[in-house]
C-alpha cells in the first residue's frame, strides 16, 4: 500500500498545483514533497523495525491478456532511492522558491509528476511497467528543460529527448524478447524475465546485455554517450539541472543493479570488463573535460560524469563493497550535485555570469557562503568524514578485488577531482572582489534553508553512514547469492 | 584516564565549532582563551595516559566508538589506539600545539581573521590527534586527508593574495597524489590481512610471515608514496617550501612539528610490516638521504628567512626516513620530537623577528638584531645548535643515533648523512649569523620600530628552548647513559626489532662517531663564523653576478619549472585540446552528424526540426497506454 501511495500522492499533488494560481503552486508543490518524504520516512522506520516482512509488495494483474502486472515492491536498494527522490525533490523546489517562474503551476506540477515517475521506476517490478515509468519520467523533464530552459534550448533539448529515447527503445525490444522467453505463460515479471535471461547462451545473453546497457549508459551517461548531457545541464532550469543530475542519472545505476546484472550473467562475463573499462574511461576523460571548463556549471556536469563513471564501474564488479559503494555513493552525489548546482545558481543569480574568470572574491562580501560552498565542495572531491568519501572508498576497494589497475586508474579521480573544484573554488571565491562580484549579496533565509540541511547531510552521512549502508546491504547480499555471475 | 581517551580530540573539536560559528560574536581575548584551553586540556589527559600506559600489562588499550564503515567483511570501526607510540605524539601534538597556540595569540593580535585563524588550528589539532589514535588505517587515512584540509586551509589563511592561493592548492593537490598511493595501499592491507586493517589483527598475522614477501613489499611501498606527499620527500616536497605562505604559527606547527612527521609516524607505525621488505627500506633509506641532502643544499641559498627553515624541514625529515630505512625506528621517532623542539623554536623565533621587521622575510634586509630582541636572539642561538647537532643539545643525540644505525648499514649513508649534517650547520649559522650579527640593512622606518615580541610570544620561546636543550636527554646513547625513550617505545618495536635483528655497534665505533660528529659540527661552526662574522660576507644580492651553479641552486634546481613543464601545462593543455577537438568535434561531431545523416535521408524526419517531436512521442507513448488500458478494461 505504502509503495502504490508513494506513486499516487505525487501524481494527485500533481494535479492540485496545476489548479493553483500563482504564488501559491509552489507552497502547495513544497508541503506535498514534504508529505511524500514523510511517506517515505515512514516505511524506512517500518523497515528498519521488521526489515523481513517489510517489502511493501502490490501485485495486480493489468493487461491480463499480456501477462503484465501492476507490481511494485521496495526492498532496501528500492527503498534507498526512494528516500533519495523525496529527500532531493523538496530542496529542489526550494530552490527555485526565488525564481519567478512564468506559469508557475504548469512548473511544479511536472516537478510532481517527474516525482511519480521516478519513484515509479525504483519500485516497478514488472517489466513492462518498468519501461512506463522510465518513459514517463522523460516527459515532464522534456517540458521542463523546453519551455523554462535558457539560451538555445530547442535544439538542445531535442538532441537530449531523441538520444535517451533512442537509448530506452533498445530496451524495450530486449524486455521483449526476454517476455517472449519467459517459461509457460508470458509474463513481465521481473524474476521470470531474470530466468528467461539466464536461461539463453551467451550469444544471446550478449545481445540483452548491450541493448539494456545502451540504455542505461545514455541515461548516466557514461563516455562516449555523454554529448547531450553537459549541454542539457548546463541550458536546463536549476530545478531540471538538479532532477536530471540528482536523480534521473541514477535511474541508469539503478537500472544496472536490478535490471542488467542479473539478467544476463554470461553477458557481464563476457563484456564486464568493455564496460568496467569505459566507465573508468569516463572517470579521467570527464575530469579532464572538468579541468578544462570556464563555465561553472558545466564543470559540474563533467564532474557529475566522472562521479558517475566510478559508481558504474563500481557496481560492474559485482562484489559487495562495489555494490553498496555504487549505491551510497548514488544518494551522496545526488546530496551534493544538488547543492553544487544551487550552488552555481546562487553565483550566476548574484553576479549575471557562471564563467569562472570572470569571478572572483566572493568570499569577501559572502563569508556564510563561502563556508557552505566549501563544505559541499568536499563532500564532493570525498573528503573522509563527508559522505563522498565512504561510497568513494567502497567503490575504489571493490574495483581493486576486480582489477588492481583499474582502481587505480580511477583513483584518479582522487587527484583530478582535487584539481578542478579546487582551482574553480579559488577562482569564483578567493581573491579581491571585482566589479561584477562586489555587489554580490550574502545569502539569506531562503538560500540557507537548502545548503545548511545538504551541507548537515554531508558531514552526518560522513561521519555515521550506516543506517544507509545497513538499509542496502541484506538486499546486496541477497542479490549476489541469488543471482551469482556465473 | 582510559574514560577521558574521547575527550582528547573532542575538546579541539568543540574549540573549533565555538570559535568557528561564534567567532564574530566572541572578544578576541575569548576566541583565544576557549582555543588555547581546550587544547592544554587534551595535553593534560594525554600526559595522564602517557604515565599509565607504562604501567600497563599489555602496554596498550583500545577504545571502541561505533561502527563507521560496515561493507560484507570489511568493518571498519571508529576506535582509537593508546600505545607509547601514540602517547608520545599525543604530547608533541598538544604540546607544542599548546605552547603555538599561545604564540599565535601575540603573533595574530592584529589580523582581522583572528577567531578564523584559532578555529582552523583548533581543527588541525582535531584530525592531527585522530591521525595518532586511530587504531586501524582508515582513521588514520581520516586524519592524514584532514589535517591536509587545515593545511589547505591555513596556507591560503590570506586569502586575498592569490598567489597564496596556488600555494594552498598546490598544497592540497600534491598531498592528494600521495594519498591515493595511500588508500590503494590500505585496501591491499585489507585484501592481504583477511579483511582486516585493524593495527593489532594486522600486525599479529604479519609478526609470523616470512621477509621478502611482493605483496607486502607493495603494501608498504604504497603507504610509502603517502608519507612522501604528506611528509615533503622527493618527487612530492616541493609543496613545502610554497606553504610558507601561511601564517608563521602555522609553518610552525604544522609544516614543521606535527603534520609534516605524520609520514614518519605512519612508517614506524607499520614497523613490522617495513621490516619484512628489505625493498622497502632501503627504498625508504634512499629517498630519506636523497632528499636530506638535496633539500640541505637548496638551503644553503635561499634568503627568505622562512624558505631556509622550510627546507631545512624537508632536508631533517629526510634524515628521519633515512633512520626508519636503516632500522632505527625508535631514532627516528626520537628525532620527530627534537626536531618538534627545534624547528618549532626556529620558526617561532623566525615569526618574532618577522613580526619585529614589519613583515620582512629577507635575511639581507635584517642584521644586529641580536641587540633589539634579546630573548628571540638567545632562543634562536639554542635552536640553531640544536639543529646542528652540537654536543649535548637535543639535536645531538638523535641526530647521532640514526646516523650510528646508517653507519652499521652501509658506510656511504653515514658519510652522505655526515654531508649534510655539514650542510645543515652551514646554512643554519648562515641564518643565523645575517640575521642576527653584523649590521641593519633594513630601512629606517624598520629599524624605527624594531621590538621585542610580547610575552604572549617570548614565553614560547623560552619554553621551546630548554626543551630543545634538555630535551636530548631522554634518549643517551648506551655509552654514556639509558636510553629512556627506547625503553618507553620498546613494546611497539619489539617485533620488527627481532626481525631485523643484528648486532650493536662496539663501543668504541660508537665513541668514535660521536665525537667525530662533534668536532665536524664545531669546525663549521667556527668556518661560518670566520666566513659571514670575521670576513663580514653577505648573501648576494638580487642581481649580482653569481656562479651557474649557484644560480641553480638558488632557484632550487628549477624543480618547479620542471613540474609545471612535465605535469601542469601538459594536464592543462590536453585537456583543453582533448575538449575542443576530440570532445566537441569527434564525440560530439558523430552524434551531430549521425542525426543530420537521418535528417537528409527521411523527409518526414525533416518535420521534427521544428521541435515538434517531443509532442508526438509524447503522444504515442501516451496512446500505447491508453490502448493498454483499453484493452484491460
Amino acid at each position: 500500500m505504502i509503495t502504490a501511495l508513494l506513486i499516487g500522492w505525487p501524481l494527485v499533488a500533481a494535479l492540485l498545483v496545476l489548479m493553483t494560481k500563482g504564488a501559491a503552486a509552489k507552497k502547495l508543490a513544497l508541503v506535498a514533497s514534504v508529505i511524500e518524504l514523510g511517506i517515505a520516512v515512514a516505511a524506512y522506520v517500518q523497515f528498519r523495525h521488521n526489515p523481513a516482512s517489510a517489502f511493501f509488495t502490490m501485485d495486480h494483474y493489468w493487461v491480463s491478456s499480456m501477462g503484465i502486472k501492476f507490481k511494485i515492491a521496495m526492498d532496501g536498494i528500492s527503498l534507498l532511492l526512494v528516500l533519495l527522490t523525496t529527500l532531493l525533490v523538496p530542496f529542489i523546489i526550494l530552490s527555485s522558491f526565488k525564481n519567478e517562474y512564468k506559469n508557475a503551476p504548469a512548473f511544479y506540477s511536472l516537478i510532481l509528476f517527474m516525482q511519480m515517475a521516478l519513484v515509479g521506476v525504483f519500485v516497478a517490478m514488472d517489466g513492462f511497467l518498468f519501461y512506463v515509468f522510465w518513459e514517463l519520467a522523460l516527459i515532464p523533464i522534456y517540458f521542463i528543460c523546453l519551455l523554462w530552459g535558457g539560451e538555445n534550448r530547442g535544439k538542445i533539448t531535442f538532441k537530449f529527448f531523441v538520444y535517451t529515447l533512442l537509448g530506452s527503445l533498445f530496451m524495450l525490444v530486449a524486455l521483449i524478447y526476454l517476455y517472449q522467453h519467459t517459461a509457460g505463460k508470458h509474463t513481465f515479471e521481473i524474476s521470470a524475465l531474470y530466468e528467461a535471461g539466464r536461461s539463453m547462451d551467451a550469444a544471446h545473453q550478449a545481445w540483452i546485455f548491450w541493448a539494456m546497457f545502451l540504455a542505461f549508459a545514455i541515461k548516466m551517461p557514461v563516455f562516449p554517450l555523454h554529448t547531450w548531457q553537459p549541454d542539457t545541464y548546463t541550458t536546463a532550469p536549476t530545478a531540471g539541472t538538479m532532477l536530471l543530475s540528482g536523480i534521473m542519472l541514477k535511474m541508469g545505476t539503478y537500472g544496472l543493479i536490478r535490471w542488467l546484472l542479473p539478467l544476463a550473467p554470461l553477458g557481464v562475463a563476457e563484456w564486464g570488463h568493455t564496460v568496467v573499462a569505459l566507465s573508468v574511461i569516463s572517470v579521467i576523460y570527464a575530469s579532464c573535460m572538468a579541468i578544462a571548463q570556464k563555465d561553472f556549471k558545466r564543470l559540474i556536469a563533467y564532474s557529475s560524469i566522472a562521479h558517475v563513471g566510478l559508481i558504474s564501474a563500481g557496481i560492474f564488479t559485482y562484489n559487495i563493497q562495489g555494490l553498496q559503494g555504487g549505491l551510497i555513493q548514488m544518494f551522496s552525489h545526488g546530496i551534493n550535485v544538488v547543492g553544487l548546482f544551487f550552488i552555481a545558481e546562487i553565483i550566476s543569480g548574484g553576479t549575471g555570469t557562471r564563467e569562472i574568470a570572470k569571478l572572483g572574491g566572493i568570499r569577501n562580501v559572502a563569508p556564510r557562503f563561502a563556508v557552505l560552498f566549501l563544505v559541499v565542495l568536499l563532500g564532493s572531491v570525498a573528503l573522509p568524514l563527508t559522505n563522498g568519501f565512504v561510497g568513494e572508498f567502497l567503490l575504489i576497494n571493490g574495483l581493486y578485488q576486480y582489477n588492481a589497475w583499474f582502481a587505480a586508474f580511477a583513483g584518479l579521480s582522487v587527484i583530478l577531482g582535487a584539481v578542478y573544484m579546487l582551482r574553480s573554488y579559488q577562482g569564483v571565491m578567493l581573491g579581491e572582489t571585482n566589479s561584477l562580484t562586489a555587489s554580490f549579496k550574502e545569502i539569506g533565509f531562503a538560500e540557507k534553508a537548502v545548503l545548511v540541511p545538504i551541507v548537515i547531510l554531508i558531514v552526518v552521512l560522513g561521519v555515521y553512514p550506516k543506517p544507509l549502508l545497513e538499509l542496502t546491504e541484506p538486499a546486496v547480499k541477497a542479490l549476489i547469492e541469488t543471482y551469482p555471475l556465473k | 584516564m582510559k574514560d577521558l581517551v574521547g575527550l582528547i580530540p573532542l575538546l579541539p573539536l568543540l574549540g573549533w565549532f565555538i570559535t568557528g560559528l561564534f567567532g564574530k560574536k566572541l572578544s578576541r581575548t575569548a576566541a583565544g582563551l576557549i582555543a588555547c584551553s581546550t587544547v592544554l586540556g587534551s595535553f593534560a589527559i594525554s600526559l595522564g595516559l602517557f604515565f599509565e600506559v607504562e604501567h600497563l600489562e599489555t602496554h596498550r588499550f583500545t577504545v571502541d566508538f561505533f561502527s563507521w564503515i560496515s561493507a560484507g567483511t570489511l568493518q571498519v570501526p571508529f576506535s582509537f589506539l593508546i600505545d607509547p607510540l601514540s602517547c608520545l605524539f599525543l604530547l608533541i601534538i598538544t604540546g607544542i600545539g599548546f605552547l603555538i597556540h599561545v604564540y599565535s595569540f601575540g603573533y595574530m593580535h592584529d589580523d582581522d581573521g583572528f577567531a578564523r585563524f584559532f578555529s582552523y588550528l583548533n581543527l588541525f589539532v582535531f584530525f592531527m590527534l585522530l591521525l595518532v589514535l586511530g587504531s586501524n588505517y582508515l582513521i588514520m587515512f581520516v586524519g592524514w586527508e584532514g589535517v591536509g584540509l587545515c593545511s589547505y586551509l591555513l596556507i591560503g589563511f590570506w586569502f586575498k593574495n592569490t598567489a597564496y592561493n596556488k600555494a594552498a592548492n598546490k598544497a592540497f593537490i600534491m598531498n592528494r597524489i600521495g594519498d591515493l598511493g595511500f588508500l590503494l595501499g590500505i585496501i591491499l592491507i585489507f585484501l592481504t590481512f583477511d579483511g582486516n586493517i585493524g593495527y593489532a589483527e594486522v600486525f599479529d598475522k604479519a609478526k609470523y610471515m616470512s621477509s621478502g614477501d611482493g605483496t607486502i613489499t607493495a603494501i608498504t611501498l604504497l603507504l610509502f608514496i603517502g608519507a612522501m606527499g604528506k611528509s615533503a620527500q622527493i618527487p612530492l616536497y616541493t609543496w613545502l617550501p610554497d606553504a610558507m605562505a601561511g601564517p608563521t604559527p602555522v609553518s610552525a606547527l604544522i609544516h614543521a612539528a606535527t603534520m609534516v612527521t605524520a609520514g614518519i609516524y605512519m612508517v614506524a607505525r607499520s614497523n613490522i610490516l617495513y621490516a619484512l621488505s628489505p625493498v622497502a627500506m632501503e627504498v625508504v633509506a634512499i629517498t630519506g638521504i636523497v632528499t636530506a641532502l638535496f633539500a640541505a643544499s637548496i638551503g644553503l641559498l635561499q634568503n627568505d628567512i622562512k624558505k631556509v627553515l622550510a627546507y631545512s624541514t624537508v632536508s631533517q625529515l629526510g634524515y628521519m626516513f633515512l633512520g626508519l630505512g636503516v632500522g632505527a625506528f625508535t631514532g627516528a621517532v626520537f628525532h620527530v620530537m627534537t626536531h618538534a623542539f627545534f624547528k618549532a623554536l626556529l620558526f617561532l623565533g623566525a615569526g618574532s623577528v618577522i613580526h619585529a621587521m614589519s613583515g620582512e622575510q629577507d635575511i639581507r634586509k635584517m642584521g644586529g638584531l641580536k641587540k633589539a630582541l634579546p630573548i628571540t636572539y638567545m632562543t634562536f642561538l639554542i635552536g640553531t645548535l640544536a639543529i646542528a647537532g652540537f654536543p649535548l643539545f637535543s639535536g645531538f643525540f638523535s641526530k647521532d643515533e640514526i646516523l650510528a644505525h646508517a653507519f652499521d648499514h652501509n658506510k656511504v649513508l653515514w658519510f652522505l648523512g655526515m654531508l649534510g649534517a655539514v650542510m645543515t650547520t652551514f646554512y643554519m649559522f648562515r641564518l643565523f649569523f645575517v640575521t642576527f650579527w653584523g649590521k641593519f640593512n633594513g630601512t629606517k622606518e624598520q629599524q624605527y620600530h624594531l621590538h621585542e615580541s610580547p610575552k604572549s610570544m617570548t614565553i614560547p620561546l623560552m619554553v621551546l628552548a630548554v626543551l630543545s636543550l634538555v630535551g636530548g636527554f631522554v634518549g643517551l646513547p648506551e655509552i654514556i647513559g639509558t636510553h629512556r625513550l627506547e625503553e618507553f617505545l620498546a613494546p611497539v618495536f619489539a617485533d620488527s626489532k627481532m626481525k631485523l635483528f643484528h648486532a650493536p655497534l662496539s663501543h668504541d665505533t660508537e665513541w668514535t662517531l660521536l665525537i667525530t660528529a662533534s668536532i665536524v659540527c664545531v669546525v663549521v661552526i667556527a668556518f661560518a663564523y670566520q666566513y659571514f662574522v670575521v670576513k663580514g660576507r653577505r648573501p648576494a644580492e638580487e642581481g649580482e653576478e653569481i656562479s651557474p651553479l649557484a644560480k641553480t641552486v638558488s632557484n632550487k634546481y628549477y624543480i618547479d619549472e620542471l613540474y609545471e613543464a612535465l605535469f601542469t601545462k601538459p594536464l592543462n593543455w590536453l585537456s583543453d585540446k582533448f575538449y575542443k577537438i576530440f570532445e566537441l568535434q569527434v564525440v560530439d561531431g558523430i552524434v551531430n552528424e549521425t542525426g543530420k545523416l537521418v535528417n537528409t535521408l527521411s523527409g518526414v524526419l525533416r518535420l521534427l526540426q521544428t521541435g515538434r517531436i517531443g509532442f508526438y512521442l509524447f503522444a504515442m507513448v501516451l496512446s500505447i497506454i491508453l490502448i493498454l488500458f483499453v484493452t484491460t478494461f
